[in-house]
């Protein structure tokens, strides 16, 4: 029944609260909306469905008043579901007894809070190994253990310090190294660092992405922030009014928005972070191979009316690049070998660069900037039209403004091929 | 004109049964405070009064400081110079019990209406009902099934004076910050324990208030009480009132507030860290943690002498 690979499902969550709540869900199963149920009933939350995967960060997005806390809550049990199942490695919260749901708890599921929700009573250590004291786990073992997750968070030198004693960025570390310390698959985080200075936010989560990267923990992340939502998140569900709206990674939230909503929302985030090389380049259009020779490549780059080309091997691994010129002059010398003239400057990028560190690359290659894939094979090129349509947010606008090279004349060029021994170089101009 | 309500009747006849049926569970309940009275009484007045003035005075310095040692030991002496002093620990025997047993139910049944809404709302009303009632109303029953002396008094301030426990107990705890106590939950931990662990440490200053309310509400309970022969100071008091006995009167009243104002610091300073006591402890607390760091960091670098 349940997949290994999944490590949380929620499948069609209610969460009315207030009177007739189990009326209130037929209601809304029916399409009635959720301000038309009447006073003194609310809906948190209609109709949520997901599948979160083992390891990765799962992003739940929306504004206040969205119902994100209510349904991060109904995730280990804090709010008994209306409606819908929850299970967690195939095990059942909104089905079982109360004794079992504290012991999933104690060892399935463990929550970082946006308020830290520390102990203000007890050290950091003895707040870090909280979990494991709930656990039963014998007092020495339990600091021993606490006290290397302490070390991993950054926290080193302040396990007897009380929480008081610490600054916003240190008492969320403490948060985050309590659950952690619990030693759970699942993860929850309610709004966990937006309590927290821009500078110090930004921190968290780089600390969150490497120490996910390091133990492979299944995040679920709520946040209001849709920067923050996207720079963490692997995948990301957008809520509003209780429904989730859309699910996606980054790319597709901001390259599809489901609706007019989500397009409003992610028109404020910075594209340049988001999206990636991969996900605007476009096919490469002048490549030569390495064996094809001089007038070949003459050739291609006058059929494709550009002023250079790159070079690729036979599995499409990028050699460099040649200039139009260089090769013309090959060819009048009627030489057969293209090496010569390969310059391997090429600069080309991996693929899932973000938009935000190509503009620099971009500026200094001599063609449009060339994207590799993870074995260095040419997948694509980004002319800087463009990266200038992506950052706008239309980059299908790139193909109307297809760059415009400024290659040799071609009668010129024609002349050279036809009598391969040329006339003399015209005026020629670098192309870009 | 003449639709009356026979209330009092009822109430009274209510009583009368109560009396008739419950005796053996009333005398029980007499014996029992009687008890209690003679034995905090017996801790006061077995050694000399100058003793428990010295007494008083070092736990006021580890309660609070020195200047309070010093007040309560001026206040003492002068309870002593005018010749109060076996009523003073008498009253005091009297606040002490009575109040005891009045936190004994308060604090529970706070902890009850916090962590359900129906015992709430039921408790609410009693509570008001409990504390508008004029406070001599209680004396007539108490003195109807529990006869002349301690043991009415020890009732009637025990029931006047539970209110705010309930109320502040209650209070504290639902103002506990919601997500610790989610926290709490969400680790897994059972009811019990977020309440021992979570709830009432965090609960305890409002809890505290409470119970000092409780034993100031107690001590203003005392003079009353001497109208069903309590004895201590209300006995003087009542005794000046009906001879109009202006001196007398005036240095039973002015031993009553020394008593209150000297149990209310005391039981103000609980758990607000003041005096030599909560002193100590902190530096004993702060040096146990120290060395519990000392270690951690000790351990560190011979662990990273090894790895290296």
């Amino acid at each position: 029944m349940n997949d290994d690979t999944i490590a949380l499902r929620a499948e069609g969550l209610y969460k009315v609260f207030g009177r007739h709540s189990d009326d209130a869900v037929l209601k809304l199963h029916r399409g009635t909306p959720r301000d038309q149920l009447g006073a003194g009933t609310t809906a948190a939350v209609i109709d949520a469905s997901f599948e979160v995967r083992r390891g990765e960060i799962f992003v739940v997005m929306g504004l206040s008043g969205s119902g994100k806390s209510t349904l991060i809550r109904m995730l280990n049990g804090l709010h008994p579901a209306t409606a819908g199942t929850v299970t967690i490695g195939g095990d059942s919260i909104t089905d079982t007894s109360p004794k079992k749901l504290r012991e999933l708890r104690r060892q399935r599921v463990s929550m970082v809070f946006q308020h830290f929700a520390l102990l203000p009573h007890r050290t950091v250590i003895d707040n870090v190994a909280y979990g494991l004291e709930i656990q039963g786990m014998p007092r020495d073992e339990r600091i021993a253990r606490a006290r290397k997750v302490t070390e991993i968070v950054g926290l080193k030198g302040w396990e007897e310090k009380h929480p008081s004693e610490l600054s916003g960025g240190m008492q969320q570390r403490v948060g985050l190294a309590r659950a952690l310390a619990a030693d759970t698959d699942v993860l929850l985080m309610d709004e966990a660092f937006s309590a927290l200075d821009p500078l110090i936010r930004r921190g968290m989560q780089d600390q969150l992405l490497e120490l996910q990267s390091e133990l492979g923990k299944t995040i679920i992340f709520i946040t209001h922030d849709l920067n923050e939502a996207m720079y963490i998140g692997d995948r990301i569900a957008v809520m509003r009014d209780g429904r989730i709206v859309q699910i996606g990674t980054p790319e597709d939230i901001l390259t599809n928005p489901a609706n007019d909503y989500v397009e409003q929302f992610v028109q404020d985030v910075d594209r340049t972070k988001v999206l990636t090389a991969e996900s605007v380049m476009r096919p490469p259009r002048a490549v030569v191979h390495l064996g094809a020779g001089p007038r070949a490549a003459l050739t291609t780059m006058r059929d494709e009316q550009l002023a250079g080309a790159y070079v690729v091997n036979k599995d499409r691994t990028i050699v460099g690049w040649v200039r139009d010129r260089d090769v013309f002059d090959l060819v009048r010398k009627g030489e057969k070998d293209l090496s010569s003239v390969i310059q391997d400057d090429h600069g080309a990028v991996p693929a899932d660069t973000a938009l935000a560190d190509l503009f620099i690359p971009s500026l200094e290659a001599a063609l449009p900037l060339g994207v590799l894939d993870h074995r260095g094979r040419l997948v694509g090129v980004i002319p800087r039209v463009t990266l200038l349509a992506a950052l706008g947010g239309e980059p299908e606008a790139a193909v109307q403004a297809a760059p415009r090279p400024d290659p040799m004349p071609t009668d010129e060029v024609d002349q050279v091929l036809e009598a391969a021994v040329g006339a003399g170089a015209g005026d020629t101009k670098e192309a870009i | 004109m003449e639709f009356r309500l026979p209330v009092g009747e009822w109430i009274d006849g209510f009583f009368d049964w109560l009396e008739a049926t419950f005796s053996w569970f009333f005398e029980g309940m007499r014996e029992i405070f009687i008890a209690m009275f003679d034995a905090v009484d017996w801790i006061f007045a077995t050694p000399p009064a100058l003793v428990v003035v010295v007494l008083v005075a070092v736990g006021a310095l580890l309660a609070r400081g020195w200047r309070f040692a010093v007040g309560s030991a001026v206040g003492l002496l002068f309870i002593i110079g005018v010749d109060q002093w076996d009523n003073a620990v008498d009253s005091l025997a009297l606040v002490l019990v009575a109040a005891f047993l009045a936190v004994l139910i308060s604090v529970p049944l706070g902890i009850w209406a916090a962590r359900n809404d129906t015992v709430s709302k039921i408790l609410k009303p009693v509570m008001d009902f409990l504390q508008t009632l004029p406070a001599f109303v209680y004396l007539i029953p108490a003195l109807a099934l529990l006869r002349v002396g301690v043991a009415p008094a020890v009732i009637a301030t025990l029931i006047f004076a539970m209110a705010p426990g309930v109320r502040l107990t209650e209070l504290g705890i639902r103002g506990v910050d919601k997500e610790v106590v989610e926290a709490g939950q969400a680790f897994g931990a059972h009811p019990r324990r977020i309440l021992r662990q979570i709830q009432i440490p965090l609960a305890m200053p409002s809890i505290m208030a409470g119970i000092n309310q409780i034993i100031m509400l107690s001590l203003s309970m005392v003079v009353i009480a001497g109208l069903v022969g309590a004895g201590g100071l209300g006995g003087d008091v009542m005794q000046a009132i009906s001879a109009l006995n202006g001196r007398l009167g005036w240095e039973a009243g002015l031993s009553v507030v020394v008593l209150a104002v000297l149990l209310d610091r005391f039981t103000a300073s609980f758990g607000k860290g003041m005096g030599l006591y909560s002193t100590w402890r902190k530096a004993s607390i702060a040096k146990k943690e120290a060395a519990e760091q000392a270690r951690f960091d000790a351990e560190d670098s011979t662990e990273a002498t090894v790895g290296a």
